[in-house]
């Protein structure tokens, strides 16, 4: 569905990443690890058209997307979680789930969508009316979800959305990427939560300094021992 | 100073204060998506005062009038473009300059074009026709001014809080990035509030210059500074408060002329300005004072 090929990316001459190529195959849980500043972010703001590509390809369905702007590959199918949530603070939960539906025009099946993600995140319902500023940051999470969905995207990409939860709605928030994931939605995950995003994807990759150094499946990676020292915080058997 | 009079000047004040209100919101809009003070803004009223004077010349008012108003819209739009669009993404204080630079350009191109003598402004006779209410009387304009003002207030703030469009404006004024990650278009949003910010300048071009009678280069630059402090005195970036403020400076102006102190009508605006920024820096209807992420 996706695949990334020696992509190169840089903020004013500074390489952020050098070279990289993964993919994303349909149906998947896919995720990205990598240390702080290691070009998770970057690699996935390039893909939505945010950050420009200095050279590479990005194949959606066979096509380049490099240089389409940024609502164009929306329109394609491709959503965004952003780090941090950065849901519209004053406006309601419910046009927050709105203006995720900006670019669709189909009004009963919105409704419904609405309704469809009312039933996964029943507490999104309640407070439908309330202010995403006055949310808690779990809610927000939620609510950041659940407005990437309302463009009935294909493919979904989330960065970090564990960052900063409780582990009991990290918990919640896994089980509904797989939710999600069985009704039909591709995701491309990032994750500093190595143990949870190597459970739960098919396929993973590690990124360090702008350069994928290993791949495999979720269970491979979570097996290696380098990754148990570098990420999992287990000691390294010698 | 008997009742009559009072209402009088509170009828001259308010119709004022809704010509400034016109032009405050423009500011106020502009402000809220770009972070930007238009300075500009103030000159495309004088700019509308002009290009009615030579539309009027050849056609009846009501072709005149929409031809102004377009006209008005689509030099608004341009500047964005040329002037604007390019610094977007550059240091805030590059985008001021060029506001400032293009104010001064359209002074001074007007200079060029049509000399810095003051042209007569022409009358639309409907709008100049008096009217009696009780113990008021005055032209129709300045009757019109105030409800026409409050009536695209309340279709501003009903857009604003109802619409697709309005929904998106609210997004690119607080998130750039996230509006994008939408599918919102930054630039057409843009568009569409210099637009409408340009449309507001233009009918209060109109309604202003028909009670002044005359048109000159600068004609715009005291009234876009008064209009700007309306809208910071509302709290920048509200619509409802760029109306109080215009209605503020404007009956407060009209009093002080009134009464004697006309020397002072145009420093009480700007103590108005200080004593605001002292007492309360985001205005009466202002957000928290959130810088943009
Ligand atoms: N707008 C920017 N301007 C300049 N440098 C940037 C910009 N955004 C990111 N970088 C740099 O690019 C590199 C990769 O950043 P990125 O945000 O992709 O990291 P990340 O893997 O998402 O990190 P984290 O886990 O902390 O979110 C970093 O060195 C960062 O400083
Ligand atoms: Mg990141």
């Amino acid at each position: 569905m996706l695949k990334i090929n020696h992509l190169k990316v840089s903020y004013g001459g500074i390489k952020a990443l050098n070279d990289i190529s993964f993919e994303v195959p349909a149906g998947k849980i896919v995720t990205l690890i990598g240390a702080n500043g290691a070009g998770k972010s970057t690699t996935l703001r390039s893909i939505i058209g945010l950050v420009k590509a200095d050279s590479g390809e990005i194949l959606y369905n066979d096509t380049n997307i490099v240089g389409l702007p940024t609502n164009k590959i929306v329109g394609e199918g491709i959503a965004l979680v952003p780090e941090g949530r950065r849901t519209f603070p004053d406006m309601t939960v419910l046009e927050n789930l709105k203006i995720g539906a900006y670019l669709r025009t189909d009004k009963t099946q919105i409704q419904e969508d609405i309704d469809w993600i009312y039933s996964i995140f029943p507490r999104l319902k309640e407070r439908h009316w309330q202010q995403a500023g006055t949310l808690s940051g779990g809610e927000q999470q939620m609510l950041a979800v659940g407005r990437a969905l309302m463009s009935r995207p294909k493919l979904m990409m989330m960065d970090e959305p564990s960052l900063g939860l409780a582990p009991i709605v990290v918990q919640e928030i896994f089980s509904i990427i797989r939710k999600i994931n069985n009704d039909g939605v591709t995701i491309l995950l990032i994750e500093q939560n190595a143990n949870m995003a190597l459970r739960t994807a098919d396929f993973g990759y590690v990124l360090s300094t702008g350069h994928i150094t290993m791949y495999g499946t979720g269970k491979e990676l979570l097996e290696n021992e380098e990754i148990k020292a570098a990420y999992l915080g287990k000691k390294k058997k010698m | 100073m008997s009742l009559a009079t009072f209402l009088q000047h509170c009828l001259t004040g308010i119709s004022l204060g809704g010509a400034y209100a016109l032009i405050a919101i423009g500011y106020t809009m502009v402000y809220g998506i770009l972070r930007l003070i238009n300075f500009a803004h103030g000159d495309l009223f004088m700019i509308a005062g002009y290009l009615m004077i030579f539309t009027l010349a050849d056609f009846p008012w009501y072709i005149a009038i929409p031809i102004v108003l377009i006209g008005t819209v689509v030099i608004g739009i341009v500047i964005e473009r040329l002037a604007y669009k390019p610094l977007r993404s550059a240091p805030r204080m590059s985008i001021m300059i060029s506001a400032i630079g293009v104010s001064l350009l359209l002074q001074n191109l007007a200079t060029y074009l049509f000399t810095a003598l003051p042209r007569g402004y022409p009358e639309i006779p409907y709008l100049k026709r008096i009217y009696q209410f009780g113990p008021l009387s005055a032209s129709f304009v300045t009757f019109l001014t105030p409800i026409l003002t409050m009536a695209l207030v309340f279709l501003m703030v009903m857009m604003i809080n109802k619409t697709k469009i309005g929904m998106a404006m609210r997004a690119v004024s607080k998130d750039y990035e996230t509006a994008e990650i939408m599918g919102i278009k930054i630039n057409s949003v843009v568009s569409f509030t210099f637009a409408i910010g340009s449309l507001l300048a233009g009918i209060g071009s109109i309604l202003y210059f028909t009670d002044r009678m005359s048109v000159n280069p600068f004609s715009g630059s005291l009234p876009g500074l008064k209009c700007f402090v309306a809208a910071v005195l509302g709290g920048i970036g509200s619509i409802p408060g760029a109306m109080i403020g215009g209605f503020i400076l404007g009956i407060g102006e009209t009093f002080l002329v009134a009464l004697g102190f006309s020397t002072f009508s145009d420093a009480f605006t700007f103590i108005l300005l200080i004593v605001m920024l002292l007492v309360k820096p985001t205005g009466l209807f202002g957000e928290k004072a959130t810088e943009k992420v």
